[in-house]
């Protein structure tokens, strides 16, 4: 077992974060340290920066899981999470960075001068960031099980503990050197191993993932079932249930703490509610691999999603203002676009090896946990235990700066718009309760044991984000007509709607058809009637568009080598 | 117990007032003059980024019509390498990264273009 050094890879993540949280701590001198670093970041930097706190528990481990279970349309989910800076560099980065604001809120506010489309602005900020943090801190959990086998509430815990103290310190989000070295962290614990494996994928003879039939085990294996699953044995299978010979076939119960024996070229059971697909269906887009309804629908549903959910996620709007001007803004944009490029190439490779040589994970349906089981099922020995205890520690990166990101922009504006009738606090003080609150709720979220993978989940939160920011974000910099009244009741349309679609689909009740289809990926129509309602209301109130509009349009677009007064 | 006064950091406001520059001054004063010159720049910079967008939505958006329409592109391999994963997994992103930079080319060129117009007048 590779347990010690695991945890020694977990507990050098975790000390590495909290000292250099310590020491930046001693670094925070004013608000604008707290908040954004300095405003003089290089494109280079800033966008490792932005890179390492983008690419969470889904881009390190939930891509691979998805495109084990389900294929290559999954491929969409990494090509939608780069997709959606290339919108954000057309038409957010360089007036966003004018605008001035730190977050959306502000942004809603200096751009409308309401306070009422500034409160529902942030109750959307802290639902997204709560929706985005529930998996990072389940990816926790799930990592920390694989590793040494603790119950899943703890690498939950830990996490959640970690970047509590880390932020309520004032640390790491300040610190743009330290995401900016996150990044290359993750990237490296992903190529290394992923390099070695191709090599040893290589050695093996190259064997297609592609096949005619089902996954089958490729030689004798024991899997141990760490949970109540019920599966679906597709033909009568002998197996050795706990040491007992027995036969499996149709759907099967199997109890937490059980061992079974697969002989060689069986095939995979797969979990209940994953369909076992052939080969060359799961190698072949819109083939509804894995038991997807409405592929070519639920394709563009996600791809709209992505496109246009990134430009409003909390933690990624705060990173603009540390550019010095809109310009450098897009040009940072642009080093993004070819750092986020360069990590995506490799959770496919992990996806593909791990139909391959790790299919039981379809028979328990942890398919999340592809990328760390591959190194053990691949290579094996002390060279597959130091890549797992690389590949671990660079989870762990994942889970935390992403977790840090979404806490540090989920507590400001709890402190700024929601605390502030809390009388006689300090400012650190309400910004410590603000931490406590913003992690605790999301982790209350994530220890009852969901049946979603990470990286269905985070696609629900860029759902919400697509449909209420992006149309208040591109009505309010490219479209004079945008009223305060337009703004709440596209905000209320597209945040309630897609609310209703996400909590339908996290509750499981609707899982056949149509219904299912539009429910789970609801962006393709709740992203067109959130923005036809801002439109539709901004025309009707029309005689209510903000008096100084014109001056909000010459800072948001006027190039900064002018030298305009900035308001 | 007195709570602490909200300080609130915005962009730093560069107050050096407008020389002899006429435009600069009507778009300062945000006159009709002025107004006009913001809204000539607010077009000229979303008619970019939609012209740019729209090649990119018709590039990526058509792949999976090309994939429900044309069957066999599904099946086609170039190079030993199942064309949709070669197209999703790796094309894709030396692509997006072309029109990154083609609009940053483009949008900073009609800043300068503006800017020399301000400066001109």
């Amino acid at each position: 077992m590779s347990v010690r050094l695991d945890v020694a890879a977990v507990a050098l993540v975790v000390l590495a974060t909290l000292g250099i949280g310590a020491y930046g701590l001693r670094l925070v001198r004013t608000t604008s340290d707290l908040l954004v670093a300095s405003r003089s970041v290089r494109p280079v930097w800033g966008a490792s920066a932005i890179g390492g706190e983008y690419l969470s528990a889904a881009s390190f481990l939930g891509v691979a899981g998805l495109v084990l279970a389900y294929g290559v349309d999954m491929l969409w989910y990494p090509v939608g999470f780069v997709a959606g800076y290339l919108v954000l560099l057309l038409f957010v980065a360089a007036p966003l960075r004018r605008s001035g604001a730190y977050t959306l809120p502000d942004f809603a506010e200096a751009r409308l001068g309401s306070r009422r489309v500034r409160r529902l602005a942030s109750v959307l900020v802290i639902g997204i960031g709560w929706l985005y943090l529930v998996p990072q801190l389940q990816g926790a959990g799930l990592t920390l099980r694989i590793a040494t086998g603790a119950p899943a509430w703890v690498g939950a815990v830990l996490v959640a503990a970690v970047v509590m103290v880390n932020v309520a310190g004032g640390g790491m989000r300040s610190a743009t050197f330290v995401q900016a070295f996150q990044y290359w962290l993750k990237l490296t614990a992903l190529a290394v191993p992923a390099l070695v494996l191709v090599l040893a994928w290589r050695a093996d003879g190259a064997p297609s993932a592609g096949g005619p039939g089902p996954p089958v085990f490729r030689e004798q294996t024991a899997v141990s079932i760490d949970a109540d699953v019920r599966t679906v044995v597709p033909a009568p299978v002998g197996v050795l249930l706990d040491g007992a010979p027995v036969t499996l076939s149709g759907p099967v119960e199997l109890r937490a703490g059980s061992t079974v024996v697969f002989p060689e070229g069986a095939p995979v059971p797969h979990v209940e509610h994953l369909a076992p697909s052939a080969g060359a269906d799961w190698a072949r887009p819109l083939s509804g691999a894995g038991g997807l309804a409405h592929p070519l629908y639920a394709t563009y549903a996600l791809a709209l999603a992505t496109f246009l959910g990134t430009m409003g996620l909390p933690h990624v709007l705060v990173r603009f203002y540390t550019n010095p001007d809109g310009a450098t803004a897009r040009r940072t944009t642009l080093v993004v676009l070819a750092l986020l490029g360069a990590f995506y190439l490799l959770p496919t490779v992990y996806g593909a090896l791990g139909r391959l040589y790790t299919p039981e994970l379809l028979l328990t349906g942890r398919t999340d946990a592809v990328v760390l089981a591959l190194p053990g099922a691949l290579v094996g020995g002390l060279p597959g235990r130091l890549l797992e205890a690389l590949l671990v520690a660079g989870a762990f990166a994942a889970f935390l700066s992403t977790s840090s990101g979404l806490l540090v922009s989920t507590a400001g504006v709890l402190v700024q718009d929601v605390l502030r009738g809390a009388p006689g606090r300090g400012q650190h003080r309400q910004f410590v309760r603000a931490t406590l609150l913003a992690g605790t709720v999301p982790l209350l979220l994530a220890l009852p044991v969901s049946g979603l993978a990470v990286g269905q989940v985070v696609g629900l939160a860029f759902a919400v984000a697509a449909s209420t920011f992006c149309p208040l974000l591109v009505l309010g910099i490219w479209w004079r007509g945008l009223t305060a009244a337009g703004a709440t009741a596209g905000l209320l349309a597209g945040g309630t709607l897609s609310s209703a679609a996400v909590l339908a689909t996290l509750s499981g009740l609707v899982d056949r058809g149509w219904p299912e289809a539009l429910l789970s990926q609801p962006a393709a129509w709740t992203v067109p009637v959130a923005f036809a309602v801002m439109t539709g209301v901004s025309l009707a109130t029309r005689d209510r568009v903000p008096p100084d509009v014109g001056r909000t349009m010459l800072q948001l677009h006027a190039p900064e080598q002018l030298g305009l007064s900035g308001s | 117990m007195t709570r602490p006064e909200r300080v609130r950091v915005t962009a730093p406001r560069r107050v050096r007032r407008p020389p002899g520059r006429p435009a600069l001054r009507a778009l300062d004063e945000q006159d009709v003059v002025g107004e006009l010159l913001v809204r000539s720049l607010v077009r000229a910079q979303l008619g970019l980024a939609l012209r740019v967008g729209g090649v990119f939505a018709l590039l990526l958006g058509g792949l999976p019509l090309l994939f429900a329409l044309l069957p066999p592109v599904r099946e086609a391999r170039v190079a030993g390498l199942p064309l949709p994963w070669l197209l999703l997994g790796v094309l894709v992103h030396p692509a997006l990264l072309a029109c990154g930079w083609l609009h940053v080319r483009l949008a900073e060129r009609a800043e300068r273009d503006f800017v020399e117009l301000v400066d001109r007048s």
